[in-house]
Formats: C-alpha cells, sequence, structure tokens
C-alpha cells in the first residue's frame, strides 16, 4: 500500500510528511525542537504530561504535539504567547508537587525538569506547594535502585518502560487524582517485589525519582585508605558509553582515556572485565559442549538443553522469578564481573603477596543489576564479598568530573597486568548476541579446529537490534574426539529486553524451538544499553554505541577467548582446565526459585 | 464466602481470560467478600497473566474496589456540596457518635465501616448516605439513628 502524505505549516513554513507523523516529529523535520517530559522514542505514546502543547488554527483546546497526528491543512504554531503561558503554567503546576531540591538532588544537572525551569525561566512558586502535604516516602532499601516518590511528576516512562521493554509491570499507577502515584504491589519497597534491578526505569525517568543507589563517597573512601589495595575492573560496555557522560558523542570509543583517568583517580590496578569475559567464554564453551555431549552421546536425561547464558543479573533474577523450572538450563558459570571478584581476592592477592582482607574490588559496570548481583549470598566464594562496590558508568564519569580531569585531553593508557588483557571476543559481550559471538568462535574452533566459517570471524547473523534473533551453524568435518557433534546443526537464539526474553522463553515453554544455546540479556541492546549507561538513551544512541564495540573487536588483534595469553596462563598456574574443581569452586554458582508475583 | 479462584475461573468461563476480564472479577470478589487481601489479587494476576502492581493499581483507582478490609456493612456519606449544604456534618457527627469510629475505621465487631464519599446523584434529596448497595436520602439525626438500629439488628 502507498504512503499517503499530507500538508501542514508549522510556524508558518510548509511541511510534506507522512499521515501518522506527530505534529511533534513533523516539527523536528523543520528544526522546530517542542519540549517533552513523558515522551520517549523507546515507548508508546502517553500524552499526559502536557509540556508539548501547541497551538493549532481552529482548535479550542491545545493539543499535545507527542499524541496528536498531523492533518492535511493544518496550521500549528509551536511557540505562540498563548503555548508559552500554557507549558510555563505546565512546568509550574508539575513543580508544585515535586520536591524541588535541586542543589542536593542526585539527578542535579541531569533533569528534564530542571532543564525545563529553566527554559521557562520559572522564578517563584506561582501554585500552591503540595509537596510537603503529601508525606511521600523513600524507598532505598534496595542494593541497586531509589524510589523517592516526592520527585515524580507521573509521567509513567518507568511504568511504561517496566511493561514494554521488561513484560514485568514491576510499577503500576495506582490510586487516582491527587493521591495517585506510582508504586509496585501493595507499594512494597522495590527488593521485595518481582523487579529484576535492570534499572531501565532509572535511565527512562525524566527527573530524581529514581536513581541508581549509589557508592562514589564508599569508593573514595578506601581508594584514599593506604593499608588497601584497590582492584578496578571495567565491564566491555563502559569503554563505549563513558565518553557521553563526558561530554564525548556516543559511539566515542574510549577505552585508553577510561584506563588514564582510574589510574589517576587512584585505584592501586585498573583490570579488566573483559579478562574475566574471556574466562567465562572457556568455562561457558565448555559447558556447552559438555552439555552437547552428554545430551547427545550419553543420552542422560538429567542435562538440560537449551543452555543459557547466565551474564546478565536481570535475567537471571528475571528466570528465578519466572521461569523457575528452567533454571537447570542457565549456564553455572558466574557472570565475569563475579568470576572477576572471586579471583581478585584468590589468585590475583596471591600473585601479588597481598592479604585478601586488604584487597577491595569495584566494579565499574553499565548497569544496576550488577550492584544486587555482586551483593547476593552467592557471592562470597573467595571468603569475603568477592566484589566490594559496584559502580555504574555515570558514576564514574561523576568521580572523573569531581576529580578535575579533562577527560578528553587524557592519553590512553594500557591496563595492568595481571588479569588485564582481552581479546575482542571479550568486548563483543557488551552488545547482544556478544556472547553467544565469542563463545561460537572459540567452541567451532574447539571442535574442528578451523575458524567460524564467518568472513573475518563476524558472525553477523546474531547482531543487531531485532529482538529476538536466531542462528544456525553447520559443525562439519570435526576433530576425531569430537565425532559426536559431525553434521549437527548447532541452533541458537538471542533475545535482548526482558520482553523479548519471554517471548523466547514462551516458544521453548510450548516446546516450538529446538535450540541448543540462548544468549539473554535484560536490557535493549545488550550491556551498551544497561540501566546504568548515560542518558538519553534510544535506539539510535544503542546502534552507535553497537557500531563501536564492533570496531573495538576489529582493533585487536586477538579476537577469540582462547587466544587470551593471561586466559591461557591462569589456567595453567592456578585453574587447572575449565570446568576443573577450582573453577567450580570459584567460577561457578546456583540460581533460586523466588516468588512468581 | 466462595473459594477465591473458583469465583475467578467461573468469571474466565464468561468474561475470557485477558485484561478484559479484570474487572468484573474483582467486583465479583468484593461483592463476595467485601475487600480485596494480597492473596486474592495474586490469584487474579496469576489467571490473567498480568502483573500484581497492574491488579493493585486498577483496584486502588476505583472507590468501590476496597483493598482493606471493611465491615459487613459499609457506609458512605456524601461530601459533595449539595449534601453539605443539606447539613451533611451533622449526619457525619451522628454516625460517629453511634458507632464510636472515626472516619475510614471499622467497628470492632467487624460490623460498620465509615467513610465518606462523592457524589452519588441525590444532590435533590441530600443529604444521603449509602450502606452498601443501598441509599438512604433526606437524613435527619433521628432517621440516622434509626437505620442503624436496624443494621445493628440485622
Amino acid at each position: 500500500m502507498g504512503k499517503f502524505e499530507v500538508n501542514l505549516k508549522i510556524n508558518d513554513l510548509p511541511v510534506t510528511i507522512e499521515e501518522g507523523t506527530t505534529i511533534l516529529d513533523a516539527a523536528q523535520k523543520l528544526n522546530f525542537r517542542i519540549p517533552t517530559l513523558c515522551h520517549h522514542p523507546d515507548l508508546c505514546v502517553a500524552g499526559n504530561c502536557r509540556v508539548c502543547v501547541v497551538e493549532q488554527t481552529g482548535a479550542k483546546t491545545l493539543p499535545a504535539a507527542c499524541a496528536t497526528p498531523v492533518a492535511e491543512g493544518m496550521e500549528i504554531f509551536t511557540n505562540s504567547a498563548k503555548v508559552r503561558q500554557a507549558r510555563k503554567h505546565v512546568v509550574e503546576l508539575l513543580l508544585s508537587e515535586h520536591k524541588s531540591e535541586c542543589t542536593s538532588c542526585y539527578k542535579n544537572g541531569k533533569c528534564e525538569l530542571q532543564e525545563l525551569a529553566i527554559e521557562y525561566r520559572i522564578s517563584e512558586d506561582t501554585f500552591l506547594k503540595l509537596v510537603e502535604e503529601k508525606g511521600y516516602t523513600i524507598d532505598d532499601l534496595s542494593p541497586a535502585i531509589i524510589k523517592d516518590d516526592s520527585k515524580c511528576i507521573r509521567c509513567q516512562r518507568c511504568v511504561r518502560t517496566c511493561t514494554q521493554i521488561q513484560s514485568i509491570s514491576a510499577l503500576a499507577v495506582i490510586n487516582k487524582g491527587d493521591e495517585q502515584k506510582i508504586a509496585t504491589f501493595l507499594d512494597k519497597p522495590m527488593h521485595s517485589v518481582v523487579c529484576t534491578n535492570c534499572g531501565q526505569c532509572v535511565s527512562h525517568c525524566p527527573t530524581g525519582a529514581l536513581v541508581e543507589k549509589n557508592y562514589i563517597d564508599q569508593v573514595w573512601d578506601v581508594i584514599n585508605d593506604p593499608n588497601l589495595h584497590v582492584v578496578v575492573q571495567t565491564a566491555p560496555a563502559v569503554r563505549i558509553g563513558l565518553g557521553e557522560e563526558l561530554e564525548l558523542s556516543p559511539g566515542d570509543r574510549v577505552t585508553g582515556k577510561m584506563v588514564a583517568a582510574l589510574r589517576r583517580l587512584g585505584f592501586n590496578s585498573v583490570l579488566d572485565t573483559d579478562f574475566s569475559a574471556d574466562l567465562t567464554i572457556m568455562e561457558e564453551g565448555t559447558e556447552l559442549l559438555t552439555r552437547l555431549k552428554k545430551a547427545l552421546v550419553d543420552k542422560d536425561e538429567s542435562v538440560k538443553l537449551p543452555m543459557t547464558t547466565s551474564c546478565s543479573p536481570g535475567w537471571i533474577k528475571f528466570i528465578e522469578h519466572k521461569y523457575p523450572e528452567y533454571l537447570d538450563n542457565v549456564s553455572t558459570c558466574k557472570s565475569p564481573q563475579q568470576m572477576f571478584g572471586a579471583l581478585a581476592k584468590t589468585f590475583y592477592a596471591e600473585k601479588k603477596g597481598l592479604k585478601a582482607e586488604k584487597v577491595v574490588s569495584v566494579s565499574i559496570m553499565p548497569c544496576t543489576a550488577k550492584k544486587y548481583e555482586a551483593d547476593r549470598p552467592e557471592m562470597r566464594d573467595s571468603g569475603y564479598k568477592d566484589v566490594d562496590y559496584v559502580l555504574t558508568t555515570r558514576e564514574l564519569a561523576a568521580m572523573v568530573r569531581q576529580a578535575g580531569m579533562d577527560f578528553s585531553a587524557l592519553e590512553n593508557e594500557n591496563y595492568d597486568s595481571i588479569m588485564g588483557k582481552s581479546t575482542g571476543a571479550a568486548v563483543i559481550f557488551g552488545s547482544t548476541g556478544g556472547v553467544m559471538e565469542a563463545a561460537l568462535r572459540t567452541a567451532y574452533e574447539i571442535v574442528t579446529g578451523r575458524e567460524v566459517p564467518f568472513e573475518n570471524l563476524n558472525i553477523m547473523p546474531v547482531r543487531g537490534l531485532k529482538g529476538v534473533k536466531e542462528a544456525k551453524v553447520k559443525i562439519e568435518n570435526v576433530k576425531p574426539e569430537w565425532g559426536f557433534l559431525e553434521g549437527v546443526e548447532l541452533s541458537c537464539a538471542i533475545a535482548h529486553g526482558l520482553a523479548n526474553a519471554k517471548i523466547l522463553m514462551d516458544k521453548v515453554k510450548a516446546g516450538e524451538a529446538d535450540y541448543h544455546f540462548i544468549e539473554i540479556m535484560a536490557c535493549p541492546g545488550g550491556c551498551l544499553g544497561g540501566g546504568g549507561q548515560p542518558m538519553p538513551v534510544s535506539d539510535k544512541i544503542r546502534q552507535k554505541r553497537m557500531d563501536a564495540i564492533y570496531q573495538e573487536d576489529e582493533s585487536l588483534e586477538f579476537r577469540k577467548s582462547h587466544e587470551n595469553a593471561e586466559v591461557q596462563a591462569i589456567y595453567k598456574e592456578f585453574l587447572g582446565e575449565p570446568l576443573g574443581h577450582k573453577s567450580h569452586e570459584l567460577l561457578h554458582t546456583t540460581y533460586k526459585k523466588r516468588k512468581k508475583y | 464466602m466462595t473459594d477465591v479462584k473458583e469465583l475467578i475461573q467461573g468469571k474466565i468461563k464468561t468474561f475470557g481470560n485477558n485484561r478484559t476480564a479484570l474487572m468484573p472479577i474483582l467486583q465479583a470478589i468484593v461483592e463476595d467478600k467485601n475487600h480485596l487481601d494480597e492473596e486474592d489479587m495474586i490469584e487474579v494476576a496469576d489467571a490473567l497473566d498480568i502483573s500484581t502492581a497492574d491488579v493493585y493499581g486498577t483496584a486502588t483507582f476505583y472507590t468501590f474496589l476496597d483493598t482493606i478490609p471493611r465491615g459487613k456493612y459499609v457506609i458512605r456519606v456524601c461530601k459533595t456540596i449539595s449534601c453539605h449544604m443539606a447539613g451533611k456534618d451533622e449526619i457525619f457527627d451522628t454516625l460517629k457518635d453511634v458507632l464510636k469510629i472515626k472516619e475510614g475505621e471499622t467497628t470492632p465487631d467487624k460490623k460498620f465501616t465509615l467513610l465518606i464519599a462523592n457524589c452519588m446523584g441525590w444532590c435533590h434529596k441530600g443529604p444521603v448516605m449509602l450502606v452498601n448497595d443501598d441509599i438512604y436520602t433526606e437524613l435527619t439525626k433521628e432517621k440516622v439513628i434509626d437505620i442503624i438500629n436496624e443494621y445493628q439488628e440485622k
């Protein structure tokens, strides 16, 4: 069917645009920015904040630009006196129910409501300040997320995020009228309901109502303590996100600058989660091949396929709540963060001649769920808390600013050793499909002795922002010891965003899929779109970050996890072999069934 | 009181098991046991495959879908302007005196709950109150005492 176009005028300028476009997007085409709050490119239209109202000739009321489609002959004014007055009142009304404690607010300088207050020169309380009357509470019981209702403007971005992107709906609108608020089931604290701590609500919140729990001061304290040896690890997706938070552009790769900055902040050793991502591939790849052998050759029915990845703590909490009958399908491998943590206080401490209790391990993650993961009781296999503090990409940027560094002027530096080396296979963990690709690069080569049959190692079918991806890899001419895999077509699936994970899991549950291996990441785009990454976020920005990840991969000399010299060394010196005794002790974990509602 | 699971399944037979069945199911439970508790809302969420927060959000939007236990008889006194001008304050004070409870409370014997409500559309016959589904109009202090006495004996 052909597309219909309509002609209209915006601020007296003619524009021809596809039918169904909103006034907001049509104005954007003419380079007129209309302010928004409840609108978000990731989410469905809400039209509830009224900040984007415009004037339409002949209409009695001011339509919301985000929720009104264009029509033939329309005349729109985006900046008339009437519009400016209305928007100012809208912002004032929102502020009358908002605790404006900007200087002490965690979102100070990063708040969309604050930006509008500046733009509209809001100077005094025009309307009665209602916030004191409401008896709002702050929920700071979760290790990952703080919810402060007094900052909430009820735009419902979080509600739509939790429903549309994550299929969880942990947050909903409760009550009505002046008592309306965003709450969980029975208004319980976030940590006690079905919430995966993914932080997507945080990265979509326009104000300070939902923020990550920050551990910046605690990290400064340990850095400043001369008796402690503080190691820091950086997740794959941080190096392609951090720049955005420090005045660079989406997709800027800042690995070297980030290492330099961390060293200047005072960390004793700057190491890489990518090292343990390579290690994860060795363990998880071996686990997959072992499972395949047990299932296909030994016909062992206790072995569950498909095997799913376990790197994303949001996904783990999701499956624990929603599909506990599939917990045996989840790889027992800890996430790279936790593998690193367990090794930091054992292997690393030993090699460096340090007492484990003097080693503090800090991780920089694109993720809020990692804060929760580090707190899990299972994550103490070193005898201590394996990862002491988890900072998001945003928190690290805040520390860099506090330290007064001109980030973009920093010279590139390299990671320290040991546990600082990595390959391209580890870098791509930061993108949806990356763990799958990294695992295939290694597993295929172990089994056949040859590289994966994709041009330049790039396994294109598993890449991209499509919600659910499938790929099949035919295994041929295998080495003799892997004879049982001859001719097997390895069937893989990838999902990112928990709504997509649900689609995939329901397919598995219905018996409609014959997958061997499934990769799931809780956040859209994978870790590069994680709840701890810079804001704002949209598919356009995610794509730029993704391009940067694959560029980083291609720029590296080694691109297969088993080629990582430090990984080879740790097996030789410490771990023995993948899935060996020591690995089981330190690098693998268990999961538990949680309540479904 | 019917088993909540049975009640839900009965309604699903009539209304199906998608979101649109939510309201009739919640209404049926409240009709049966006067309020929705945590377990009820979990059962409903499970049956319709929606989140408990969604169920709770819907229940708290509607005044008549109570999420806290109520007495056998829920009294709602109209607070809107016509009833106010016709003397709702005296009616409300009388109820408080007779029942020995404040607004929002339930008597210790779990018989009466006293609430304030918005307009019930009986402005021409105010002040009015609702006891469960029955409307009482043109109330006076004496009438209220009689009505409560009747319910006490029920």
